[in-house]
């Protein structure tokens, strides 16, 4: 994990890389106004239903959670990886064959336990294409 | 000799050339058995499906794939294949992680069709369901043009 640690935290952008399968989905992040924005160009690897076509449920899911644990990391600024807990998802509207973006809101940070919202949108960030809430187990960064 | 409608949509299911589900394929999936009680998905252990490369422990986000798509094919076995389905909802609890190089399986039943909505549960793991990687509930909705939905809802009830 050193290698996305920096001075200024943790790289996100290179932790896309670094994450075999978030490199393997296409996954992308950035900072946008101090938050995390994930975002996953279409590409026909990610596609569930070949006559629509649609995004994957799986992929979909996949990337909430990647979001997640993107933003967790940024936010504690440490490299140990969470531990998914669990993770409820909201399938809202059909993933079209464009660019997902995604963010994640920390509900609760709690001492062991952080409670999170993930959002994922398309051409609209008022509509969502899946929306899931999760809990994650946090270790204490090593000194 | 007349087979009842689920008989007949497994018998589709297995010996049809399923359009390809790319995602699926990507991942390396295996669809295993497909019975009206359950259906078994295979997963090999591959790099592309690690989440730590530090340990090569596989993604969360792999289980999350495979419960899904198994989950699908759950439904399927009981709702007939002309009427399209999308996921509703999809609850995935996490036990424990795959111990790296291991082969991952999932097993989901459909256990309850109504005339809008296919309940489902699954759960994943290695070698010991008893010991498993993960356990799922989905709920699935079923499009609307379904003429022959309650039909299916009665049969499920009789069987």
């Amino acid at each position: 994990m050193k290698q996305i640690s920096t001075e200024n935290g943790v790289d996100v952008s290179a932790l896309m890389d670094y994450i075999p399968y978030a490199k393997f989905m296409g996954c992308q992040a950035e900072i946008k106004d101090g938050m995390v924005l994930t975002s996953l160009p279409f590409i026909n690897q990610n596609v569930g239903n070949t006559s629509l076509p649609a995004l994957h449920g799986g992929a979909i899911g996949s990337f909430l959670e990647i979001t997640a644990v993107a933003q967790l990391l940024y936010t504690n600024g440490s490299a140990a990886l969470p531990k998914t807990v669990s993770l409820t998802i909201d399938y809202l509207s059909s993933g079209k064959p464009e660019t997902l973006y995604g963010r994640c809101l920390l509900t609760k940070k709690g001492r062991r336990v952080t409670t999170v919202r993930v959002e994922t949108w398309q051409s609209d960030p008022n509509r969502l294409t899946a929306s899931a809430h999760g809990n994650f187990l946090l270790k204490s960064a090593p000194k | 000799m007349a087979t009842s409608p689920i008989e007949e949509n497994i018998a589709k299911l297995r010996s049809l050339e399923m359009k390809s589900v790319p995602f699926a394929d990507a991942l390396g999936t295996q669809t295993l058995k497909v019975t009206k009680d359950y259906v078994l998905v295979k997963l090999p252990y591959a790099e592309h499906l690690v989440g730590n490369p530090e340990t090569g422990v596989v993604h969360g986000g792999v289980m999350t794939a495979m419960l899904d798509n198994t989950c699908g094919i759950a439904v399927r076995t009981a709702v007939p294949l002309e009427i399209p389905i999308a996921t509703l909802d999809l609850r995935i609890d996490y036990m424990r992680a795959a111990a790296p190089g291991e082969t991952i399986f999932a097993r989901a039943s459909c256990y309850k069709v109504t005339r809008q909505i296919a309940f489902v549960r699954g759960v994943s793991f290695t070698d010991d369901e008893g010991d498993p990687i993960a356990h799922c509930t989905a709920t699935f909705m079923l499009a609307s043009n379904n003429r022959g939905q309650s039909e299916y809802a009665k049969q499920e009830g009789q069987s």
